[in-house]
Protein backbone atom coordinates (compact mmCIF):
# COMPACT_ATOMS: atom_id res chain seq x y z
CA UNK A 1 0.00 0.00 0.00
CA UNK A 2 0.95 3.79 -0.47
CA UNK A 3 0.60 4.81 2.98
CA UNK A 4 3.52 1.84 3.97
CA UNK A 5 5.89 2.97 0.91
CA UNK A 6 5.34 6.96 2.13
CA UNK A 7 6.18 5.74 5.75
CA UNK A 8 9.21 3.87 4.47
CA UNK A 9 9.97 6.24 2.95
CA UNK A 10 9.99 9.48 5.53
CA UNK A 11 11.75 6.74 8.06
CA UNK A 12 14.71 5.98 5.54
CA UNK A 13 15.36 9.80 5.08
CA UNK A 14 15.26 10.28 9.24
CA UNK A 15 18.05 7.25 9.07
CA UNK A 16 20.46 9.01 6.29
CA UNK A 17 20.35 12.43 8.53
CA UNK A 18 20.67 10.89 11.87
CA UNK A 19 23.09 8.29 10.92
CA UNK A 20 26.00 10.52 9.86
CA UNK A 21 25.65 11.97 13.47
CA UNK A 22 26.21 9.42 15.25
CA UNK A 23 29.00 7.86 12.23
CA UNK A 24 31.11 11.09 12.50
CA UNK A 25 33.52 11.12 15.46
CA UNK A 26 34.33 14.80 17.02
CA UNK A 27 37.92 14.76 15.79
CA UNK A 28 40.81 14.98 18.73
CA UNK A 29 41.97 18.46 19.86
CA UNK A 30 45.26 19.70 17.99
CA UNK A 31 48.15 20.79 19.68
CA UNK A 32 46.73 24.01 20.70
CA UNK A 33 43.82 22.07 22.37
CA UNK A 34 41.27 23.55 19.49
CA UNK A 35 38.67 20.94 18.21
CA UNK A 36 38.44 21.60 14.15
CA UNK A 37 34.29 22.02 13.92
CA UNK A 38 32.71 19.31 11.99
CA UNK A 39 29.26 19.16 10.02
CA UNK A 40 30.53 22.70 8.26
CA UNK A 41 29.18 23.24 4.77
CA UNK A 42 30.42 21.82 2.19
CA UNK A 43 30.51 25.09 0.40
CA UNK A 44 33.27 26.44 2.79
CA UNK A 45 34.90 23.61 2.73
CA UNK A 46 35.37 23.70 -1.32
CA UNK A 47 36.08 27.66 -0.66
CA UNK A 48 39.20 26.62 1.69
CA UNK A 49 39.88 24.11 -1.08
CA UNK A 50 40.86 27.04 -3.77
CA UNK A 51 42.83 28.98 -1.53
CA UNK A 52 44.78 25.98 -0.57
CA UNK A 53 45.30 24.81 -4.50
CA UNK A 54 45.83 28.51 -5.27
CA UNK A 55 46.77 30.48 -2.51
CA UNK A 56 47.39 33.84 -4.83
CA UNK A 57 43.44 33.87 -5.42
CA UNK A 58 41.87 36.72 -4.34
CA UNK A 59 38.09 36.84 -4.56
CA UNK A 60 37.02 39.65 -6.33
CA UNK A 61 33.84 40.37 -5.40
CA UNK A 62 31.82 40.44 -1.92
CA UNK A 63 27.93 39.71 -1.42
CA UNK A 64 26.49 42.76 -0.94
CA UNK A 65 24.46 42.06 1.69
CA UNK A 66 26.25 39.04 4.35
CA UNK A 67 23.40 37.75 7.55
CA UNK A 68 24.60 39.82 10.68
CA UNK A 69 25.05 36.86 12.46
CA UNK A 70 24.41 32.81 12.00
CA UNK A 71 21.40 33.31 13.93
CA UNK A 72 20.13 35.52 11.20
CA UNK A 73 21.20 33.35 8.47
CA UNK A 74 19.35 30.57 10.42
CA UNK A 75 16.03 32.86 10.26
CA UNK A 76 16.34 33.44 6.69
CA UNK A 77 16.74 29.80 5.51
CA UNK A 78 13.83 29.09 8.09
CA UNK A 79 11.80 31.39 6.30
CA UNK A 80 12.61 30.01 2.86
CA UNK A 81 11.78 26.30 3.43
CA UNK A 82 8.30 27.87 5.78
CA UNK A 83 7.07 29.55 2.41
CA UNK A 84 7.60 26.69 0.20
CA UNK A 85 6.32 24.40 2.50
CA UNK A 86 3.52 26.71 2.90
CA UNK A 87 2.68 26.71 -0.59
CA UNK A 88 3.25 23.04 -1.31
CA UNK A 89 0.96 22.24 1.79
CA UNK A 90 -1.86 24.58 0.37
CA UNK A 91 -1.81 23.09 -2.83
CA UNK A 92 -2.02 19.39 -0.92
CA UNK A 93 -5.37 20.71 0.88
CA UNK A 94 -7.02 22.07 -1.83
CA UNK A 95 -6.14 18.71 -3.76
CA UNK A 96 -8.37 16.63 -0.71
CA UNK A 97 -10.71 18.82 -0.85
CA UNK A 98 -11.34 18.86 -4.52
CA UNK A 99 -11.14 15.21 -5.00
CA UNK A 100 -13.60 14.64 -2.06
CA UNK A 101 -15.84 17.17 -3.34
CA UNK A 102 -15.79 15.06 -6.80
CA UNK A 103 -16.38 12.11 -5.00
CA UNK A 104 -19.38 13.46 -3.58
CA UNK A 105 -20.97 14.68 -6.72
CA UNK A 106 -20.60 11.78 -7.78
CA UNK A 107 -22.14 9.73 -5.11
CA UNK A 108 -24.99 12.33 -5.45
CA UNK A 109 -25.30 11.60 -9.24
CA UNK A 110 -25.62 8.05 -8.60
CA UNK A 111 -28.60 8.56 -6.21
CA UNK B 1 27.05 22.95 -4.69
CA UNK B 2 27.03 26.95 -4.24
CA UNK B 3 29.99 28.58 -5.59
CA UNK B 4 30.99 30.90 -3.46
CA UNK B 5 30.64 34.95 -4.65
CA UNK B 6 34.26 35.74 -6.18
CA UNK B 7 35.40 32.56 -6.27
CA UNK B 8 35.26 32.06 -10.15
CA UNK B 9 37.81 34.02 -12.27
CA UNK B 10 36.48 36.67 -14.35
CA UNK B 11 36.87 35.15 -17.74
CA UNK B 12 35.24 31.87 -16.03
CA UNK B 13 32.24 33.83 -14.28
CA UNK B 14 31.24 35.21 -17.95
CA UNK B 15 31.70 32.21 -19.55
CA UNK B 16 28.99 30.12 -17.20
CA UNK B 17 27.05 33.52 -17.33
CA UNK B 18 26.93 33.14 -21.37
CA UNK B 19 26.02 29.18 -21.61
CA UNK B 20 23.13 29.60 -18.65
CA UNK B 21 21.68 32.95 -20.40
CA UNK B 22 20.15 30.84 -23.22
CA UNK B 23 18.28 28.03 -20.82
CA UNK B 24 17.38 30.46 -18.66
CA UNK B 25 15.61 32.55 -21.94
CA UNK B 26 13.75 29.64 -23.56
CA UNK B 27 13.08 28.04 -20.29
CA UNK B 28 10.72 31.42 -19.29
CA UNK B 29 9.19 31.51 -22.97
CA UNK B 30 7.95 27.26 -22.15
CA UNK B 31 7.07 28.39 -19.19
CA UNK B 32 4.70 30.97 -20.16
CA UNK B 33 3.22 29.21 -22.94
CA UNK B 34 2.45 26.08 -20.81
CA UNK B 35 0.78 28.28 -18.01
CA UNK B 36 -1.04 30.46 -20.78
CA UNK B 37 -2.44 26.74 -22.38
CA UNK B 38 -2.85 25.13 -19.20
CA UNK B 39 -3.88 27.41 -16.61
CA UNK B 40 -4.45 25.20 -14.27
CA UNK B 41 -0.82 24.05 -14.00
CA UNK B 42 -0.14 27.40 -12.59
CA UNK B 43 -0.54 26.17 -9.10
CA UNK B 44 1.26 23.03 -9.97
CA UNK B 45 4.23 25.12 -11.36
CA UNK B 46 4.54 27.05 -7.78
CA UNK B 47 4.95 23.34 -6.12
CA UNK B 48 7.61 22.44 -8.37
CA UNK B 49 9.47 25.76 -7.23
CA UNK B 50 8.23 25.41 -3.79
CA UNK B 51 9.81 22.05 -3.31
CA UNK B 52 13.20 23.49 -4.94
CA UNK B 53 12.88 26.31 -1.49
CA UNK B 54 11.86 23.72 0.90
CA UNK B 55 14.93 21.44 -0.01
CA UNK B 56 17.65 23.53 -0.33
CA UNK B 57 17.38 25.18 2.36
CA UNK B 58 17.95 21.76 4.06
CA UNK B 59 21.64 21.47 4.98
CA UNK B 60 21.51 17.83 6.27
CA UNK B 61 24.52 16.29 7.69
CA UNK B 62 26.89 13.68 5.76
CA UNK B 63 28.65 10.92 6.77
CA UNK B 64 31.84 12.63 5.01
CA UNK B 65 31.11 14.70 8.68
CA UNK B 66 30.70 18.50 6.36
CA UNK B 67 26.63 19.94 5.39
CA UNK B 68 25.60 19.54 2.45
CA UNK B 69 21.52 20.20 0.74
CA UNK B 70 19.95 18.56 -2.10
CA UNK B 71 18.84 20.58 -4.91
CA UNK B 72 14.64 19.10 -5.01
CA UNK B 73 14.88 20.24 -9.21
CA UNK B 74 14.09 16.38 -10.08
CA UNK B 75 10.23 17.40 -9.11
CA UNK B 76 9.78 20.41 -11.70
CA UNK B 77 11.86 18.60 -14.09
CA UNK B 78 9.63 15.59 -14.63
CA UNK B 79 7.14 17.20 -14.24
CA UNK B 80 7.41 20.41 -16.76
CA UNK B 81 9.95 19.11 -18.45
CA UNK B 82 13.79 19.87 -17.93
CA UNK B 83 13.92 23.46 -19.12
CA UNK B 84 11.31 24.92 -16.80
CA UNK B 85 13.71 24.64 -14.13
CA UNK B 86 16.53 27.04 -15.61
CA UNK B 87 13.99 30.09 -14.64
CA UNK B 88 12.99 28.67 -11.41
CA UNK B 89 16.24 28.23 -10.27
CA UNK B 90 17.59 31.48 -11.29
CA UNK B 91 14.42 32.78 -8.52
CA UNK B 92 15.70 30.51 -5.78
CA UNK B 93 19.10 31.28 -6.78
CA UNK B 94 19.08 34.59 -6.67
CA UNK B 95 17.28 35.20 -3.28
CA UNK B 96 19.97 32.92 -1.82
CA UNK B 97 22.74 35.17 -3.22
CA UNK B 98 20.91 38.29 -2.69
CA UNK B 99 19.73 37.72 1.05
CA UNK B 100 22.07 34.96 2.10
CA UNK B 101 25.33 35.37 0.85
CA UNK B 102 24.60 31.88 0.06
CA UNK B 103 26.48 32.03 -3.68
CA UNK B 104 26.86 34.64 -5.33
CA UNK B 105 25.96 37.13 -8.28
CA UNK B 106 29.44 36.85 -10.01
CA UNK B 107 28.97 32.98 -9.77
CA UNK B 108 24.85 33.07 -10.88
CA UNK B 109 25.65 31.47 -14.29
CA UNK B 110 27.24 28.43 -13.10
CA UNK B 111 25.39 27.98 -10.12
CA UNK B 112 22.68 28.11 -12.47
CA UNK B 113 24.04 25.70 -14.96
CA UNK B 114 24.79 23.25 -12.03
CA UNK B 115 21.60 23.46 -10.71
CA UNK B 116 18.75 24.34 -12.76
CA UNK B 117 20.48 23.03 -16.22
CA UNK B 118 22.66 19.72 -15.70
CA UNK B 119 20.62 18.41 -12.60
CA UNK B 120 17.23 18.94 -14.51
CA UNK B 121 18.25 17.33 -17.59
CA UNK B 122 19.93 14.33 -15.76
CA UNK B 123 16.89 14.06 -14.01
CA UNK B 124 14.92 14.19 -17.38
CA UNK B 125 16.85 11.93 -19.13
CA UNK B 126 17.18 9.09 -16.41
CA UNK B 127 13.68 8.91 -15.81
CA UNK B 128 12.72 9.09 -20.13
CA UNK B 129 15.21 5.77 -19.75
CA UNK B 130 13.87 4.02 -16.83
CA UNK B 131 10.72 4.03 -17.96
CA UNK B 132 11.73 2.72 -21.67
CA UNK B 133 13.45 -0.16 -18.94
CA UNK B 134 9.90 -0.86 -18.04
CA UNK B 135 11.17 0.17 -14.17
CA UNK B 136 8.23 1.25 -12.15
CA UNK B 137 7.58 5.19 -11.67
CA UNK B 138 8.72 4.89 -7.90
CA UNK B 139 11.95 3.74 -8.66
CA UNK B 140 12.24 5.65 -11.68
CA UNK B 141 10.98 9.00 -10.33
CA UNK B 142 13.67 7.80 -7.33
CA UNK B 143 16.42 7.29 -9.53
CA UNK B 144 16.20 10.26 -11.83
CA UNK B 145 15.79 12.70 -8.09
CA UNK B 146 18.90 10.99 -6.83
CA UNK B 147 21.40 11.01 -10.06
CA UNK B 148 19.96 14.61 -11.18
CA UNK B 149 21.08 16.10 -7.49
CA UNK B 150 24.55 14.20 -7.75
CA UNK B 151 25.57 15.05 -11.29
CA UNK B 152 24.78 18.57 -9.99
CA UNK B 153 27.28 18.41 -7.51
CA UNK B 154 29.83 16.57 -10.10
CA UNK B 155 29.38 19.92 -12.42
CA UNK B 156 30.18 21.73 -9.33
CA UNK B 157 33.60 20.18 -9.27
CA UNK B 158 34.25 20.02 -13.02
CA UNK B 159 33.83 23.83 -13.07
CA UNK B 160 35.96 24.43 -9.53
CA UNK B 161 38.62 22.21 -11.08
CA UNK B 162 38.50 24.09 -14.54
CA UNK B 163 38.84 27.13 -12.85
CA UNK B 164 41.56 25.96 -10.44
CA UNK B 165 43.71 23.08 -11.64
CA UNK B 166 46.29 21.64 -9.46
CA UNK B 167 49.76 23.43 -10.02
CA UNK B 168 51.06 19.51 -10.10
CA UNK B 169 48.60 17.44 -11.13
CA UNK B 170 46.12 19.50 -13.12
CA UNK B 171 42.25 19.23 -13.62
CA UNK B 172 42.44 15.73 -12.94
CA UNK B 173 43.41 16.11 -9.14
CA UNK B 174 42.17 19.28 -9.00
CA UNK B 175 38.36 17.54 -9.84
CA UNK B 176 39.26 14.78 -7.13
CA UNK B 177 39.84 16.72 -4.24
CA UNK B 178 36.51 19.11 -5.28
CA UNK B 179 34.83 16.04 -5.43
CA UNK B 180 35.91 14.35 -2.85
CA UNK B 181 34.35 17.38 -0.88
CA UNK B 182 31.18 17.67 -3.04
CA UNK B 183 30.38 14.38 -4.69
CA UNK B 184 30.94 11.84 -2.27
CA UNK B 185 29.47 14.39 1.05
CA UNK B 186 26.71 14.37 -1.39
CA UNK B 187 25.48 10.36 -2.37
CA UNK B 188 23.71 10.34 0.93
CA UNK B 189 21.76 13.44 0.25
CA UNK B 190 20.77 12.58 -3.25
CA UNK B 191 19.40 9.23 -2.23
CA UNK B 192 17.78 11.33 0.49
CA UNK B 193 15.85 13.54 -2.23
CA UNK B 194 15.10 10.45 -4.92
CA UNK B 195 12.91 9.36 -1.34
CA UNK B 196 11.27 12.50 -0.56
CA UNK B 197 10.60 13.02 -4.30
CA UNK B 198 8.80 10.26 -4.63
CA UNK B 199 6.99 11.30 -1.42
CA UNK B 200 5.97 14.09 -2.88
CA UNK B 201 4.64 12.66 -6.19
CA UNK B 202 2.70 9.88 -4.47
CA UNK B 203 1.13 12.71 -2.78
CA UNK B 204 0.48 14.44 -6.08
CA UNK B 205 -0.54 11.33 -7.83
CA UNK B 206 -3.31 10.45 -4.93
CA UNK B 207 -5.36 13.52 -5.24
CA UNK B 208 -4.19 14.52 -9.03
CA UNK B 209 -4.28 11.33 -10.93
CA UNK B 210 -5.31 12.90 -13.88
CA UNK B 211 -3.31 15.95 -13.95
CA UNK B 212 -0.29 13.43 -13.88
CA UNK B 213 -1.86 11.32 -16.70
CA UNK B 214 -2.05 14.52 -18.75
CA UNK B 215 1.35 15.29 -18.26
CA UNK B 216 1.88 12.12 -19.33
CA UNK B 217 3.93 10.90 -16.54
CA UNK B 218 2.28 7.79 -15.89
CA UNK B 219 0.48 5.48 -18.07
CA UNK B 220 -3.41 4.31 -17.61
CA UNK B 221 -4.39 2.55 -14.55
CA UNK B 222 -0.78 2.99 -13.26
CA UNK B 223 -2.12 5.51 -10.86
CA UNK B 224 -5.35 4.45 -8.48
CA UNK B 225 -7.57 7.01 -7.74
Amino acid sequence: MKRTQNIMLILAVIILGVFPLWYVQKPAPDANGEVAEIFAGADDKAKNLVSEINPDYKPWFESIIEPASGEIASLLFALQAALGAGVIGYYLGVSVTREKMRREALRKEVR
Amino acid sequence: MHIMEGFLPVEHAIGWGIASAPFVAYGTYVVKKRIRENPEQRMLLGVAAAFTFVLSALKLPSVTGSCSHPTGTGLGALLFGPIAMAPIGLVVLLFQALLLAHGGLTTLGANIFSMAIVGPFVAYGVFRLARSLKLSFAVSVFLAASLGDLMTYVTTSVQLAWAFPDPVGGFMASFAKFAGVFAFTQIPLAISEGLLTVLIFNALARFNPQELRDMKLVRAGEVQA
